[in-house]
């Protein structure tokens, strides 16, 4: 066995010597080494940290993502007045500019954490591994982030987060999931919103945005709401216990295991 | 245009393995790109050009190999491509498919020179 016929090279490790494999030399001898990480491993790593703190404290995270103006912040408010009695909800707001939707949430009676990006699209996990420093984990049961409004960035990073929701609104239109295909393929739920306003609008058919996502081979449910008449918020609350209620009984499953270990 | 967040990382990754590997300067970064991973190469090109100024990549190519979108049918077991907004099985054009290529988002290799 050499390096220098070939004679070493078999079916099975090829790859680690063509372009970009582990012992790959390039003809002006720089040395090639393969990787195979995720670009982003470092947001990916920060985001698991997050995702084990809020299994720790027993904190269902929910990342929602819409363009801006779809009624993300409108959405938190009713789902607060819905759920407020029952469970301990907190907030983390994503925007550009202002304080202005944290201070909506607060005057809900929740606690809430503005994170400003300033020029930046998106969250990241580190954003919000800063912002959990003034989040009380301890006294929650379910953990919102209002990412940016935007349909493109906040995609590509994984926060920490359990869920994500993406809303849609009746004011935009019916082949945004064809358009956005990313954003909406990584959607645990889909809220089309402003249903109230379905009369007024002839252009947007909810069965052209259930077809849309379809073929994006999405199978999670989708749902008519409005946060003004409440239409549909039924079917979104239940979603959303039955969400919290299966954490809870995988975290009891997970404690039970470790005792066992131990 | 989160492209420049994502160069940022990456170059975060790459200057790790050069001084790892005890590299003066890197050569070339190969990363695998799928249309469904939310980065556009083309804007991904721009920003590296300005991020990787001052790092030991500074005169590096970076060579895009973009995955194509491919999916495998959960009703009739067929695997065909797609497009990334049209992920139905081509055999028997059903929704329910899972994704198998075309959202990668990898640093496939670097090529270091070493003193």
């Amino acid at each position: 066995m050499c390096d220098t016929c070939g004679c070493n090279v078999t079916h099975g490790n090829r790859h680690l010597i063509e372009e970009g494999g582990k012992h790959a030399h390039t003809s002006d001898d720089h040395v090639a080494i393969e990787v195979l990480e995720n670009l982003l491993s470092e947001n990916d790593h920060q985001a698991a940290h997050n995702r084990e703190h809020f299994e720790r404290h027993g904190v269902l995270a929910i990342n929602l993502m819409s363009s801006p103006g779809s009624g993300k912040t409108r959405l938190l408010e009713r789902t607060i007045d819905h759920l407020k009695e029952r469970y301990k909800i907190g907030v983390i707001e994503g925007d550009l500019e202002t304080e202005n939707d944290a201070q909506r949430i607060r005057d809900k009676g929740v606690p809430a954490v503005q994170i400003t990006t300033g020029t930046a699209c998106h969250l990241d996990a580190h954003m919000i591994h800063q912002a959990l420093h003034q989040t009380p984990l301890d006294e929650l049961d379910l953990l919102f982030i209002e990412n940016v409004g935007n349909l493109v960035c906040p995609a590509s990073f994984d926060l920490g987060q359990h869920l994500n929701v993406t809303l849609l609104s009746v004011t935009e239109g019916d082949d945004k999931p064809a358009k956005y295909p990313v954003i909406f393929r990584a959607a645990d739920h889909v809220l089309i919103t402003k249903s109230d306003l379905l009369p007024l609008l002839d252009d947007f058919d909810p069965d052209n945005a259930g077809q849309a996502l379809q073929q994006l081979a999405y199978k999670n449910p989708i749902t008519l709401v409005s946060a003004k008449s409440d239409q549909g918020m039924d079917e979104w609350l239940n979603w959303l216990e039955a969400q919290q209620q299966q954490q809870n009984r995988q975290q009891s499953k997970g404690a039970g295991s470790i005792q066992t270990c131990l | 245009m989160h492209e420049l967040s994502v160069c940022q990382s990456m170059l975060r990754q790459v200057e790790e393995i050069a001084q790892r590997e005890q590299a003066t300067s890197v050569e070339r970064i190969v990363i695998q790109i799928g249309p469904l991973s939310g980065v556009v190469p083309e804007l991904l090109q721009q920003a590296f050009t300005i991020a990787r100024c001052g790092t030991r990549a500074e005169s590096a190519e970076l060579v895009t190999q973009t995955q194509p979108v491919r999916v495998h049918c959960l009703q009739c077991g067929y695997d065909s491509d797609a497009q990334a907004n049209r992920l139905l099985c081509a055999e028997c054009g059903d929704y329910r498919t899972r994704l198998i290529s075309g959202d990668e988002l990898l640093l496939a290799s670097v090529e270091l020179t070493k003193n």
